[in-house]
């Protein structure tokens, strides 16, 4: 069989319960949560969690609501994964890597119901308020999952409608003091496997070894909203079991930075 | 006739300004520029090889610049992400006025990539793309002749004013004149025109553009030096 070294290294020091960068296995690196950073999103927020620095802004339009939800506004979550955030990341349209972040986070806020879309309706069928939030993040160093799904939290609850003229259009020029009607704040915790260990927050480093990947939104009541399971290995059950109870606990810690 | 302009500048007062190198730790050199309301970060990523192999260049190597707005950094609406036509030709005039402080036979058949981004603008993104491009790649150790810096500056009602803001440009329609101006060799490396005017003016218009990108250059040369001055703390 084949073997490698970077991956018996990492599980010689996991066994002892500590990291490279010395972190417990269940610890993340620091975090800092900023708010309104650009004056032009509705809403905004930077996340640097350990190297990783994502922005997440909010822009809200007029739309026309889909013909199977006429009375609801849209909601959409789109990651940029530009060149300048890591060597890594090419030009051109979103790859997979973009794409799952983006519907990973989309799914934590949708399926949450974290915004109450009835509420962003205008006029049944005809208008109604279009909330995208974009990722973009400045530096890509290690779980854009949980630091890109934080940002996006902030920046939602930070956002305020713009103005909405008579006639129908917005005036971004003027912002209102109403706020996005939210009802759940859905928090997502990255469970990452490597041999029998479960560690959260990893560096790029440990991202290339990982196994399998558990990344689960998780409500205030602690109820699961929406899992992506990642990663090319296979989760038991009591392996599954173990890693939605740790994303329960860090997700309680990361509730008390918002 | 007092001239005070909507943001209460005078004409020839440039916006709050504000540098930071090293701001992107993935890339081999970084910067953040602000001016005013327009926040340009660029990163240069390189001299690295260039990729398919049939276009490397054993004589020299390539720049490659990329400007970019974030999707929420536009007045409006979103800014719809992939770029289009003025993002490319953007990139090309960034490109050129880079250049000419870059020797690139230095290192053939590589390239420099150099990414710009904007979180968000208020006019004059061009320019503080540059400024900061110049500045990231400063930081990454290429080898330059000297710093590059631009600058936007136009006519409103008969009168030049610098640094050209958002409404002074959509709203207002400011005759546009941005600039890139290389102090080590006194050129310009950028040079467009948005509007009418005479070529006295336009005299005018370079003149003082290059005495206000001086001031510019100061602020550059702060952020590089205060980074590095950083590193040798003992």
């Amino acid at each position: 069989m084949k073997t490698n070294p970077a991956k018996e290294h990492i599980l010689k020091f996991l066994a002892k319960g500590i990291r490279f960068d010395g972190r417990k296995l269940l610890e993340y690196r620091n975090i800092k949560v900023e708010t309104g950073f650009t004056e032009c999103a509705e809403g905004s927020a930077k996340v640097t969690m350990g190297d990783t620095e994502i922005l997440a802004g909010v822009k809200m339009g007029m739309e026309t609501p889909y013909p199977d939800t006429a009375d609801q506004g849209n909601l959409m979550v789109n990651a940029e994964l530009r060149p300048m955030a890591n060597p890594r990341f090419e030009q051109g349209p979103p790859g997979e890597e973009a794409i799952e972040l983006a519907r990973v986070i989309d799914r934590g806020i949708r399926e949450s119901k974290a915004i109450d879309t009835k509420k962003l309706c205008v006029k049944k069928g005809e208008k109604a308020w279009g909330v995208i939030i974009d990722l973009v993040p400045l530096n890509a160093a290690g779980n854009l999952f949980d630091a890109g799904a934080l940002a996006a939290l902030v920046a939602l609850k930070n956002a305020k409608f713009p103005k909405l003229k008579e006639d129908g259009t917005i005036d971004y020029t003027q912002s209102t003091n109403e706020k996005l009607p939210i009802q759940k704040e859905p928090i997502e915790v990255t469970v990452s496997k490597i041999g029998p260990y479960f560690i959260v927050d990893p560096t790029p480093d440990e991202e290339k070894l990982v196994e399998a990947r558990l990344t689960v939104a998780i409500t205030k009541d602690n109820k699961l909203c929406a899992v992506q399971k990642g990663g090319c290995e296979a989760l038991s059950i009591e392996e599954i079991d173990t890693m939605v109870g740790i994303a329960q606990d860090k997700a309680k810690e990361l509730r008390k930075l918002i | 006739m007092t001239a005070t302009r909507v943001d209460g500048r005078k004409n020839d007062e440039l916006r709050p300004m504000q540098a930071k190198v090293g701001v992107i730790k993935n890339a081999d050199g970084s910067a953040m520029f602000q001016m005013g309301r327009t926040t340009a970060y660029a990163a240069v990523y390189g001299p690295r090889d260039l990729y398919p192999k049939f276009k490397q260049d054993p004589e020299r190597g390539i720049l490659r610049c990329e400007y970019n707005m974030m999707p929420f950094s536009g007045h409006g609406e979103r800014v719809r992400p992939g770029g289009g036509r003025r993002s490319k030709e953007i990139s090309m005039v960034t490109t050129n006025a880079l250049m000419p402080v870059i020797n690139l036979e230095d290192v053939p058949n590589s390239v420099i990539d150099v990414f710009i981004e904007f979180p968000q603008t208020d006019a004059g993104t061009r320019c503080a793309g540059i400024t900061a491009a110049a500045m990231a790649l400063a930081d990454a150790g290429v080898e330059m002749k000297g710093l590059v810096m631009a600058l936007s500056v136009g006519i409103l009602d008969d009168q030049i004013i610098v640094d050209i803001n958002g409404t002074e440009d959509c709203e207002l329609e400011a005759t546009d004149v941005p600039m890139a101006y290389i102090p080590v060799l006194d050129k310009f490396s950028l040079l467009q025109i948005d509007g009418d005017l005479t070529r006295e003016q336009l005299k005018k218009i370079l003149e003082l553009g290059r005495q206000k990108c001086l001031d510019i250059y100061e602020v550059q040369k702060n952020a590089l030096k205060q980074k590095y001055a950083e590193k040798v703390k003992p």
